[in-house]
């Protein structure tokens, strides 16, 4: 009997499908198509009103249009008059139409979903099935609103057909999965875990998908489905093949079930009742027993069904976690695999592995396929298979084995497929610098990374690894030979010259001893490159000149030669010739221990979390890297980086933080150091080295008699200690100053930075241990002194601190931002109480926080006439505040003699609160003979008159 | 991928993960039935195909049948001169989509009798029918093959006797292509 014959077959639909195969061209099909929608159109529209079959004819070929790809906008109607017809393929070919064609049409939805009320009411078992199978073809909102409490009913009621029971349950599913608002759960609920005890294994596999779908919301009203679910896995498990009759598939029985029972089993822990743990873990062994017995057919439906059931044990077990004795028993199934001559199986077995690997019980079992591994690295023809096998090597890395993988991964950089690439050379780095006991072998795995997928490497990785290599001196010469040697290739990728140009400009004094690498041959290296690279390259390139000018004085000319170029000073784009222009004139100007000092090695990066990681895991999901990999991070992370553990629970953002510009800045990878080394920003260089000239210097020796002596240990309480009696000195040297170490001592150093703009200022505070020991429960707190807080109910200063972390590593700095608000004037300074424990003990102790009323000064340009004026408007006797002191630091003479006419000193400018703003003058009068000066302030209020006369006659 | 930890079960369905669309197409790229089960737009589904036929036509007989594709396993059988091609979630199991997949060309086989892809073409809605008997909303309904044909002999008979066999002319382009079509029964792959 023909094959066609089966059902009712549509002759007119027939001949059209046969036409439309015909056609020789697209042309003629679209004209065929045309002609017969034509067709269609005109009947729908006409007057004679078309008998059932013809209708269900013309739907049907509409769908058949559909489905060769074109535009249907008719015809819905007529398929929702179908869904009303009593006769069976009508009805079946109107619902064919509205789940293929309806996206949530409303106006149709109220017609459809009348037609699926009558046949779901109309207890017939096949209407009610079509019914339930469009609901859960279509599983619109709408529908769920229809039907999100009928459907429970047919699901429970103990006169439905099984066949019914199947399709409510899966549709449910879907109503469930569309809108979890609308299906509510009540006393069906406790029925439908029974479905699993259900007789029809039909009825138990829909219904399966359910519960595992409501019971992973709902886990503990789900919960005695796990003693149900592990009885009935038993009975399939133990049963002979022929047991289960039809649902026996190539000698498997139920796999299909199988699967559903031990997914729904991850939803849970492992069972509590050791009875029924016993049964389960007995389950899991004939599984895995199993797959030790010779094939019951040499069909592969037979072993795929087989190894589907195997693989969901085996993700139940490590889900579970817990029994070592499965998990390697696990393990080494999976190892035979990875041999096997099914390319799929090989496939899943890595992919499988992979989460095995990450178990402290199979970790090392895993290791032991480390050759199958790397050969299937290497001769897989699957490019998709070859992915896996590089994912499971990455999975099963340690220190063990790290030398051995990396050169693997590296080797197969060499031809890997582009997709791949650049997430290889993030694992590359990320192994790399996790395992490296020595730091040659790191530097010179990232170099080789460079030369092989130059290409691939992403500036989180160079930045990396000139981040470690600036952290750990023991390998700052090698790095510098190395980088040195891989520069003479003719061809080298630009990311190999910025690394190059980073390293060399920093340590390149390491190696200038050779004659073969002398300053000069290093720079003219470097220089050899420079016409081949990209804008940022050249940038960063320039920097490293003006390094070298520092390192090497003989290579000065040379480079003062070069930059002086027209191709640099007058370059085009704007960077370029900034840079030119302010390193040609820093050089010639500024005497070599400003220079030293500008150019001063980079102080070392705070640790944090390694941006490569951060990059991997943004690009892999957040789920891509285990939770036992961020462990092994923090665990071993610290050895790379001098001491310094990664931070706690660092963010992306926090290592965003640490990530420097884009710009490839030498420079401006400063501004994520110490705050003492001063970053002069490459825009303002000038400015700043000569306003600010050697700003740490004095800054560096502040006392170092440290609060040990005046705050011992052990006297010590939990209560703020009381200013220290050096805060006000230390506050004094910072009134004409915005940066700065504030204070150190042996433990401790404070390091501020500071902006005020009008009435507003906003602090960093850098605290840095300079101990190899952590601090803990570190934490700091400001508070307002006596005047401050008398002001009648209101604060001068409005203090915003934000909290720092608790815990400090050895080495370490964290920061700390101030937001300051002037809002009246004030004479105290805020004080800043810092507590934390160090070897147990704690300490404690409180400075002045910087800020003084004179930080809110704006100043105010005036002629001389203008001053004196309003300076005699200020007459007033408690407008003024004056003193005469004798010079603390010997006056310029030279200054002083040569221009008679500056005798005196005026100045004028405002002080920005947010209560008012105050007008102030200053006048100053030197008295060369006597060593004397004669300060006069004049304000609008008395109060800052004074302040601003003790504070300024301490600075002269 | 496959395993997930026990704290992320209750953030959304990934523990029940089911088929996303099922797509068969013949060797010249021509879809020949399209079952999706997640909403989707038109135009969506035309960009999907149109990608994963490409891709799944492009790889060589003996590769994996499995493949990685955006966020979703893509599992694929070719049969004679069709491609049976399923989108399943992460957590999915592979080996069991691929059964699936056999189960339900067993299923057409034994409709059909001998099924070949121009069966499919001209009783397309049949495909359907089963397809809907055998999974629903991605997930299995009926694994047995036997209860699958019941529902759907049954179905069949329902039908009125209003319509005379289909003419040889169905029959005339079948015996005009069955050349290159062989059955589902001697599948490549095995």
């Amino acid at each position: 009997m023909p094959a066609v014959s089966k059902g009712d077959g549509m002759r007119g639909l027939a001949v059209f499908i046969s036409d439309i195969r015909n056609c020789k061209s697209k042309e003629a099909e679209i004209k065929r198509i045309n002609k017969e929608l034509a067709n269609i159109r005109s009947k729908f529209k006409g007057d004679k009103a078309l008998d059932g079959y013809s209708k269900k004819k013309y739907v049907c070929k509409l769908l058949f249009i559909f489905l060769l790809g074109h535009d249907i906008d008719f015809g819905h109607m007529e398929a929702v008059n179908l869904l009303s017809s009593n006769k069976y393929t009508e009805k079946q070919i109107g619902y064919l139409f509205i789940s293929v064609l309806v996206n949530s049409n409303s106006e149709l939805i109220r017609l459809i979903n009348n037609g699926i009320k009558n046949d779901l009411s109309s207890r017939n078992p096949t209407f009610m099935c079509l019914a339930l199978h469009c609901i859960a073809n279509v599983g619109s909102r709408e529908m769920a609103e229809a039907f999100a409490g009928e459907i429970p009913r047919i699901l429970v009621a103990g006169d439905t057909m099984d066949s019914v029971k199947q399709s409510a349950a899966l549709c449910l599913l879907r109503l469930y999965k569309t809108s979890p608002d609308l299906v509510l759960m009540g006393e069906w609920t406790s029925r439908v875990v029974h479905l699993l005890n259900d007789q029809h294994m039909g009825v138990v596999t829909a219904a399966i998908s359910l519960i595992t779908c409501l019971s992973q919301k709902n886990p503990d009203e789900f919960k005695t489905c796990v003693s149900l679910a592990v009885s009935r896995l038993s009975r399939i498990v133990s049963s002979a093949s022929t047991d289960l009759q039809d649902y026996t598939y190539y000698f498997v029985p139920a796999p299909w079930l199988s699967c559903k029972l031990l997914r729904l089993l991850q939803c849970y822990p492992p069972p509590e009742d050791g009875a029924v743990k016993g049964r389960l873990v007995e389950c899991l062994e004939t599984i895995l027993n199993k797959a030790q017995e010779p094939p019951k057919s040499k069909k592969v439906q037979h072993s795929n069904a087989k190894n589907a059931i195997l693989f969901e044990a085996i993700a139940l077990i490590i889900h579970y976690d817990s029994e070592p004795n499965l998990l390697v028993r696990a393990c080494n199934q999976l190892g035979q695999f990875l041999q096997h001559r099914e390319t799929n199986l090989r496939y899943l077995a890595l992919e499988s592995m992979c989460t095995l690997a990450s178990s402290e019980f199979s970790h090392e079992a895993v290791k032991t396929h480390i050759e199958t591994v790397i050969n299937a690295l290497k001769t897989e023809r699957d490019v998709s298979v070859r992915q896996r096998a590089a994912d499971l090597l990455y999975a099963m890395c340690d220190r063990s084995n790290a030398k051995q993988i990396v050169a693997e991964m590296l080797s197969y950089l060499e031809t890997a497929d582009y997709s791949i690439r650049e997430e290889m050379v993030l694992k590359v780095a990320i192994l790399a610098e996790k395992y490296a006991v020595d730091y040659s072998w790191y530097v010179d795995t990232i170099l080789n990374l460079i030369r092989i997928a130059g290409d691939y490497v992403s500036e989180e990785v160079w930045y990396r690894v000139i981040q470690i290599v600036i952290n750990r001196d023991d390998v700052q010469g090698y790095a510098a030979k190395t980088v040195f040697e891989a520069l003479q290739a003719p061809a080298c990728h630009e990311n190999m010259v910025k690394v190059g140009g980073y390293i060399l400009g920093e340590f390149g004094n390491l190696i200038a001893g050779d004659p073969r690498s002398s300053p000069l041959v290093q720079f003219n290296l470097l220089h050899s490159k420079f016409h081949l690279c990209s804008v940022p390259t050249r940038a960063l390139l320039l920097s490293a000149y003006i390094k070298f000018i520092n390192l090497f004085p003989e290579t000065k000319s040379t480079i003062q030669e070069v930059l002086r170029s027209d191709s640099q000073i007058r370059n085009s784009d704007v960077e370029l010739q900034q840079r030119a222009v302010e390193y040609l004139k820093l050089s010639s100007i500024a005497s070599t221990d400003v220079l030293a000092t500008v150019l001063e090695e980079m102080p070392p990066f705070p640790e944090r979390e390694s941006s490569i990681l951060a990059k991997l895991k943004k690009k892999k999901g957040p789920g891509a890297v285990s939770s036992t990999e961020q462990e092994d991070g923090k665990r071993e992370g610290g050895e790379l980086n001098g001491g310094g553990e990664r931070g706690a629970d660092s963010t992306i953002a926090a290592s965003n933080a640490s990530t420097p510009s884009p710009s490839a800045d030498l420079l401006g990878l400063r501004s994520s150091g110490p705050v003492s080394a001063a970053p002069p920003s490459a825009g303002s260089l000038l400015v700043d080295v000569f306003s600010e000239a050697g700003p740490a210097a004095p800054a560096a020796a502040v006392n170092d008699d440290g609060f040990l002596s005046s705050a011992p240990p052990s006297v010590v309480s939990e209560d703020p200690a009381p200013p220290m009696p050096q805060s006000d000195e230390l506050l004094h040297k910072f009134v004409c100053k915005s940066n700065g170490v504030l204070f150190e001592n042996q433990l401790l150093q404070i390091g501020v930075k500071s902006e005020y703009r009008q009435n507003l200022g906003r602090m960093y505070l850098f605290y840095g241990n300079k101990t190899s020991v952590q601090f803990v429960s570190f934490s700091t707190s400001v508070t307002y002194t006596g005047e401050l807080q008398s002001h009648i109910h209101e604060l001068s200063l409005n203090v915003q601190t934000k909290p720092v972390e608790p815990l400090v590593e050895g080495g370490a700095q964290v920061q700390q931002v101030i937001n300051i608000e002037c809002l009246t004037d004030f004479s105290d300074a805020p004080l800043l109480n810092i507590k934390f424990r160090y070897g147990g003990a704690l300490q404690n102790l409180t400075l002045k926080l910087p800020v003084t009323v004179n930080k809110f000064f704006q100043p105010t340009e005036m002629v001389s006439h203008d001053f004196f004026q309003r300076w005699k408007q200020l007459s007033q006797p408690q407008q003024e505040a004056q003193k005469i002191f004798k010079a603390s630091h010997g006056m310029d003479k030279e200054v002083l003699k040569g221009k008679r006419i500056m005798e005196n000193f005026v100045c004028a400018g405002v002080i920005q609160t947010k209560a008012q703003q105050v007008g102030c003058l200053l006048r100053l009068e030197p008295n060369a003979q006597a060593q004397m000066y004669r300060l006069t302030l004049r304000s609008s209020k008395d109060t800052v008159s004074k302040r601003l006369c003790d504070l300024l006659a301490e600075q002269f | 991928a496959r395993a997930c930890r026990s704290d992320s079960r209750r953030e959304d369905f990934s523990r029940t993960p089911m088929m996303q669309f099922m797509l068969l197409f013949s060797r010249q790229g021509k879809l020949r039935l399209q079952k999706w089960y997640v909403p989707l737009s038109d135009k969506e589904k035309k960009k999907i195909t149109r990608e994963l036929v490409q891709t799944v036509l492009a790889r060589k007989p003996k590769m994996c049948s499995f493949l990685e594709w955006r966020d979703l396993k893509i599992v694929y059988k070719r049969y004679a001169s069709l491609y049976f091609c399923c989108a399943i979630e992460d957590q999915d199991n592979e080996l069991i989509t691929l059964e699936i997949i056999h189960r339900y060309v067993e299923l057409l086989d034994k409709y059909f009798g001998s099924v070949c892809e121009l069966d499919i073409i001209f009783n397309f809605e049949k495909a359907y029918f089963i397809l809907d008997e055998f999974l629903l909303g991605g997930e299995a309904q009926e694994t047995s093959k036997k209860n699958v044909l019941k529902a759907i002999e049954q179905a069949d008979l329902l039908q009125e006797v209003c319509c005379s066999l289909p003419s040889s002319l169905g029959g005339v382009a079948r015996c005009h292509e069955r050349q290159d079509v062989s059955t589902a029964r001697s599948s490549q792959t095995e």
